[in-house]
């Protein structure tokens, strides 16, 4: 009988010697840093004074800072755009380069090249082609259409939308495959009995292509909207977050106020106000696609 | 699940039936209209995504480089920006990028292998929490635990042991991570029990069933699970900067932004600093593409 039992409880015992390691890493770098983060927030973090209890103070603090709330607009806006430009030109480029000849596979090969590129080597390399001088490179092609130079990411007023344009180029490729997979799914006799009944193009696009790519692009969504909130490599590369903060984001405000300002406290409200936000749209994002699918 | 590729292959043989079917938009081989108008923009496509890596070859090479002016073709060929970005320690940063990428790699493999195994292959109390607590990591990812991780890094749980300025402390941190897991799970949930059964029948270990069975069936999804590790890491921006000590510490991508501007060579160096950076993506990318295809293709079509 012992043995039986003992047996049992090594059996039991199995699998928790395979998540050992995992589960060790997991909670020193994720979700100890996390609660530490929590607990960081409702304190005002001094190192040699002692913390001192803030309650929900940093908070209050982040939500009043206009420079916060101009970061806040600005994900947003950049979130709202990039996803939806990367959307659109992604679903063109798989619409143009949907086939199977070499042709087109090498074409595809070369646009895919920024999504395997660090997204921090397309910063650098986009700061340096729209560098706001008449000689730099984006200006010469301008010049060379007949359109007055830029000043790109150096003028307030157009620096967010440049950051727009270097997002939605590096994304775009990315949902260009998703939807290539889709637009390869569908069923190719579908085309052919819609071309008996006599339909053009457009409506073809409109009730078959359309409706199949519904998962792909409901997949696109959710990814594009999660990652975009956190945004932060891309712009703290191209601007920094200036010119004058025309570009400033939620990380990038966080990012200096924890690191170059050193104000631990508040810049701990600030992302867990940020994890607040993506769990919540984590969460709505499942919901819909699960109800989606019982439906 | 039929992959993109051999949907591919399947189409490729019923081409010759009838392009008009083959494509969404019904593109029809041939000299037309439509197919000029198609050139004309995969023309256009193609100048848009790939001339800014002709840049960086050519920018990388180009003797006669002030520092905004970029050409296709290198003005004035010379490797006066290579030896300069030499001088500059661009190859030490390339050297703790590969160290990290490399160890975190082999270590983020392991525990998604070692994790997925016992997930997938075994049934025991408290199984869903610990899926639970996997995929939540996918949630926290280093932008979010930023501020405290840094710490965390300076002082590990409390033992004051530091791993800031060395690699463990961009390599530890990516070791967990829910997307590997997630993926590598789900693809040992299928393979059929009955190979299992007849080896433990055996007298099979537990690491040997791993090891020998269970890992070898497994080669299509380590494959996907290799690029996506190797893209994540070596994308990994935030972390390697706040786990440097100093700038030497900083891996290829963060040390870009030491290499802007040089006097002699204007963005020279910070070209081939990218061109260095660029390198093992695009090799890992064209001998990998297939994995890399079917693991987004496949976020698709589960919707």
């Amino acid at each position: 009988m012992r043995t039986v039992s003992a047996r049992r409880v090594r059996r039991g015992l199995v699998p928790w010697l395979f998540l050992a390691p995992g589960l060790l890493l997991a909670f020193l770098f994720k979700f100890g840093p996390m609660l530490e983060g929590i607990r960081m927030s409702f304190f005002k973090v001094q190192v040699f004074l002692g913390d001192e209890w803030l309650g929900l103070g940093n908070y209050v603090t982040v939500l009043s800072d206009p420079r916060f709330v101009d970061a806040l607009g600005h994900t947003l806006l950049l979130a709202v755009g990039t996803t939806l430009g990367a959307l659109v030109i992604g679903g063109a480029l798989a619409l143009l380069m949907e086939g199977t000849s070499c042709r087109l596979w090498f074409v595809r090969t070369a646009v895919f090249l920024p999504v395997v590129t660090a997204v921090a080597v397309i910063g650098e390399v986009w700061r340096v082609i729209l560098f706001p001088t008449e000689s730099g490179f984006a200006n010469q092609v301008l010049g060379a259409l007949g359109l007055p130079a830029q000043q790109f990411l150096s003028d307030p007023d157009t620096a967010l939308f440049w950051v727009m344009v270097v997002g939605i180029w590096t994304a775009a490729p990315y949902n260009m495959v998703i939807i290539l997979a889709g637009l390869v799914g569908i069923d190719r006799t579908l085309y052919e009995a819609a071309a008996v009944d006599g339909v053009s193009i457009a409506q073809r696009m409109r009730h078959i292509v359309l409706p199949a790519l519904r998962p792909a692009v409901s997949v696109v969504l959710t990814l594009a909207a999660i990652r975009a909130l956190r945004i932060f490599t891309e712009v703290y590369v191209l601007t920094g977050g200036g010119p004058a903060g025309a570009t400033e984001v939620w990380m990038t405000r966080t990012f200096s106020l924890g690191f170059d300002a050193n104000d631990l406290g508040v810049a701990s409200a600030a992302s867990v106000l940020l994890l607040l936000a993506t769990l919540t749209l984590t969460l709505v994002a499942r919901i819909a696609t699960r109800r989606k699918e019982l439906a | 699940m039929t992959t993109l590729d051999e949907k591919l292959v399947v189409r490729r043989d019923r081409r010759v039936a009838d392009g008009r079917f083959d494509s969404a938009l019904g593109w029809e081989p041939g000299f037309r209209a439509s197919n000029v108008l198609r050139f004309v923009l995969c023309a256009v496509v193609l100048c848009v995504f790939a001339v800014p890596f002709v840049l960086v070859l050519s920018g990388a090479f180009d003797g006669q480089n002030d520092s905004t002016a970029l050409r296709l073709v290198p003005a004035e060929p010379s490797l006066a920006a290579v030896a300069t970005a030499i001088d500059r320690g661009v190859l030490g940063y390339f050297w703790n990028s590969l160290v990290i990428v490399g160890g975190g790699l082999v270590l983020q493999i392991t525990v998604a292998i070692l994790v997925s195994y016992a997930l997938a292959r075994h049934r025991f109390r408290g199984q869903a929490v610990a899926m639970m607590l996997f995929l939540i990591t996918m949630m926290l990812p280093e932008e979010i635990i930023a501020i405290p991780l840094s710490q965390v890094i300076g002082d590990v749980a409390g033992t004051g042991i530091s791993l800031r300025g060395t690699p463990w402390g961009v390599i530890l941190p990516v070791a967990v991570w829910g997307f590997s897991i997630l993926v590598m799970t789900e693809f040992m949930k299928e393979i059929p029990r009955e190979i299992e059964e007849a080896a433990r029948l055996d007298g099979v270990g537990e690491l040997r069933m791993l090891w020998t069975i269970i890992l070898p069936l497994s080669r299509p999804v380590l494959g996907v699970v290799t690029i996506f590790g190797f893209m994540m890491i070596w994308d990994q921006y935030l972390l390697p900067l706040i786990a440097a000590d100093t700038p030497d510490d900083y891996t290829l991508t963060v040390a870009l932004s030491v290499l802007r501007v040089d006097a002699r060579t204007g963005s020279g160096v910070l070209l081939v600093g990218a061109l260095l950076a660029l390198l093992p993506s695009l090799i890992i990318y064209l001998l990998m593409q297939r994995s890399l295809i079917r693991g987004i293709a496949s976020g698709a079509t589960k919707g």
